[in-house]
């Protein structure tokens, strides 16, 4: 069924959280599609909804007391939403793996890396223990972990946070994965630890048959390790295109903007472009399209009407009503 | 506008914190946060301070206010000696020296209107009556882009961005000549983060301040500095003029940052890998500091400590390889 090597497709995803203060629309319509071996990179803004979209997928988000309330998520021919929690357990972690932006607080403190890693060798793949050992260790020395036999029998705490995160992106790919999730993993990380791990995940994307759903939001990150990118803005994807597209010619205002507000590493200017206002209150989204009050081409149609998706070029679509008609 | 005279002089500045173990808590080491730093600061500067987690950026800057003991050295203010100032003397200072914290979440009382936070320096500084005061509350929420009526308003009810608009109001109260910024924008989101460092371009000129801008951040850090002094474990390894700094690092530490930075060129510059993590500030290696990750690290390096000295006029670097 799966045409042009996708391997995941999002359509039109809505995860609510019902809250004291009412309904939180942390996703409101995503939609994307993830090719075999590439790696696909959700960017935007903190509470944009770019990791609750990771959860959705995986379908943890109800032990966060939110609700997937609309949308498709296929993987090969399985809707993953519509799928029984047996059938999740077995693809979550052994088909599709996740690496968390914290690595301090999602190893087991109480337990050695090694036990760990061994723990899920042994649970997916029916290995033998001195098998998983095995594996386990091969694993450790494919991410770049010295002296991986001595780490293996280090608690967490141990690590310094390079290394402890080297020691979760192993784990994730104890089993081999067809999808890696990725959730800001060089967020916590000093820049020059963030360069060797944005290192790693190239030379894995290089030698393994692995796709790869990068969230971050960080650009300078996006153009070191992506292949295309989903702008997401209020819970909505706002512009999909190739990464060099993203950065070279961006459509959608919000992009733009983005994209104009870094610093500069390369020149120096007086004032910085920024966009005016705040992100909005997922609560109660803005009518329309969510970024007409802080953008700065906003016409009245704007207000009104939510934009459609358009095709600007192969590959690149935007939803902004600028480019309508 | 900078000018010539000298406004802040550091000079050996340390600051070590004592560990202790075992029942009856003996002394047995240092975490030597801040070893030995030296600089200068002329009027209407900013010096931009930068370096990775746990080099003692921050540390630096909380001592140059007294926010924390220094453990030896001189800070030289005017006539005086920030280093032992009495606290009768500090209170006095604080009017000239002010700071502004990364985490504006934490540092505003959330039982205060902001309106009170901000004039809180009025009181304890017993300046103006009641009227006064919410009327100079009011011109400094509109001086960083709120609105005077927002002044009852309770911390909760602001964004990020709006937040830390109060807390810089907040260090703008008094009047002060020198700002610490400890890393102001790294909370906030890529486009509200432009927005705050407008503001603070603006007020720095408006007000002819001078300000210590600690990020990590090397891309907020060039955009924002004059001259950037480059730390790593407790010391500074490189000083220089911005620009000079980007054309010209010498430190192969300032050159691996430099290169660490993502880009959003097409065209990658060869990237500079450094091996491991920074080492532990309590046992920091023998000899310089950045030896067990340097790409060009000789014999001498992990025997003697290179000292900071002037290769060029205003570039200072310390490293075996200059000298």
């Amino acid at each position: 069924m799966q045409n042009n090597g996708t391997i995941l497709k999002v359509t039109n995803l809505k995860t609510r959280f019902f809250a004291r203060r009412g309904v939180v629309r942390a996703v409101d319509g995503v939609n994307f599609a993830l090719k075999r071996g590439e790696c696909l990179c959700l960017v935007g803004e903190s509470g944009c909804g770019k990791s609750v979209t990771a959860l959705s997928i995986l379908g943890l988000i109800e032990s966060l007391q939110g609700r997937v309330v609309d949308g498709e998520v296929m993987y090969h021919n399985l809707d993953l939403l519509k799928s029984s929690p047996e059938e999740l357990r077995r693809i979550r972690g052994r088909e599709i793996a996740m690496i968390f932006q914290d690595a301090q607080s999602a190893l087991n403190p109480v337990f050695t890396v090694g036990e760990q890693i061994i723990e899920q060798v042994k649970l997916h793949l029916k290995m033998g223990k001195k098998e998983a050992k095995n594996r386990a260790i091969t694993l450790l020395r494919e991410v770049g972990i010295p002296s991986a036999e001595r780490a293996m029998d280090s608690y967490p705490h141990q690590l310094s946070g390079g290394m402890r995160q080297r020691a979760m992106i192993a784990m994730s790919l104890s089993c081999d994965p067809q999808i890696l999730i990725a959730d800001e993993p060089t967020t916590a990380v000093d820049v020059t630890v963030r360069a060797q791990i944005l290192d790693l995940f190239n030379e894995l994307k290089r030698n393994r048959e692995m796709s790869l759903i990068f969230i971050t939001h960080d650009l300078g990150v996006v153009s070191e390790i992506g292949d295309r990118a989903v702008i997401v803005y209020a819970g909505k994807d706002v512009e999909t295109a190739p990464v060099s597209q993203i950065i070279g010619s961006p459509k959608h205002p919000y992009t733009v903007g983005l994209l104009d507000c870094l610093p500069d590493f390369a020149k120096v200017v007086d004032r910085l472009p920024s966009i005016p206002g705040a992100t909005p209150d997922p609560t109660a989204p803005p009518s329309g399209c969510p970024f007409h009050p802080r953008c700065a081409h906003v016409m009245d149609i704007c207000r009104q009407q939510e934009p459609k998706q358009v095709v600007i070029s192969v590959g690149h679509s935007v939803s902004c009503h600028l480019y309508n008609g | 506008m900078i000018d010539t005279e000298i406004f802040l002089d550091v000079r050996n500045l340390k600051k070590y914190y004592p560990v202790t173990a075992g029942l009856f808590s003996q002394h047995v080491g240092d975490v030597k946060a801040v070893d030995g730093v030296s600089f200068q600061i002329r009027a209407g500067e900013i010096l931009g301070l930068v370096g990775e987690s746990g080099c003692g950026k921050s540390t630096l800057g909380r001592t140059i206010l007294r926010l924390e003991e220094p453990t030896s050295g001189e800070i030289l203010y005017g006539g005086t000696d920030i280093a032992r100032l009495d606290k009768k003397g500090l209170r006095a200072l604080r009017r000239d020296l002010q700071i502004i914290f990364q985490d504006p979440e934490a540092s505003l009382d959330p039982r205060m209107s902001v309106g009170d936070s901000i004039g809180e320096a009025f009181i304890i500084h017993n300046i103006g009556d009641e009227m006064e005061r919410r009327e100079k509350v009011a011109t400094l929420m509109e001086q960083v882009g709120l609105e005077a009526e927002q002044a009852d308003l309770y911390p909760h009810e602001f964004s990020g961005g709006q937040k830390q608009r109060i807390g810089i109001a907040r260090a703008l109260a008094i009047n002060p000549r020198l700002i610490v910024a400890d890393e102001p924008v790294s909370a906030l989101d890529v486009s509200i983060q432009a927005q705050i460092l407008n503001l603070m371009m603006d007020i720095q000129q408006k007000f002819k301040l001078t300000y210590i801008f600690i990020a990590h951040d090397l891309s907020v850090i060039k955009h924002m500095s004059h001259r950037i002094a480059v730390m790593y474990l407790g010391k500074i390894v490189e000083l220089a003029e911005k620009k000079e700094l980007f054309q010209n690092p010498l430190h192969p530490y300032t050159e691996a940052l430099l290169s660490a930075v993502p880009s959003l060129q097409s065209k990658k510059q060869e990237r500079i890998l450094l091996r491991g993590d920074v080492p532990s500030p309590m046992a920091p290696p023998q000899g310089c500091h950045f030896h067990t990750r340097c790409h060009k690290a000789m014999p001498i390096c992990s025997s003697t400590e290179p000292q900071l000295t002037e290769l060029q006029p205003g570039h200072q670097v310390a490293c075996h390889l200059y000298t």
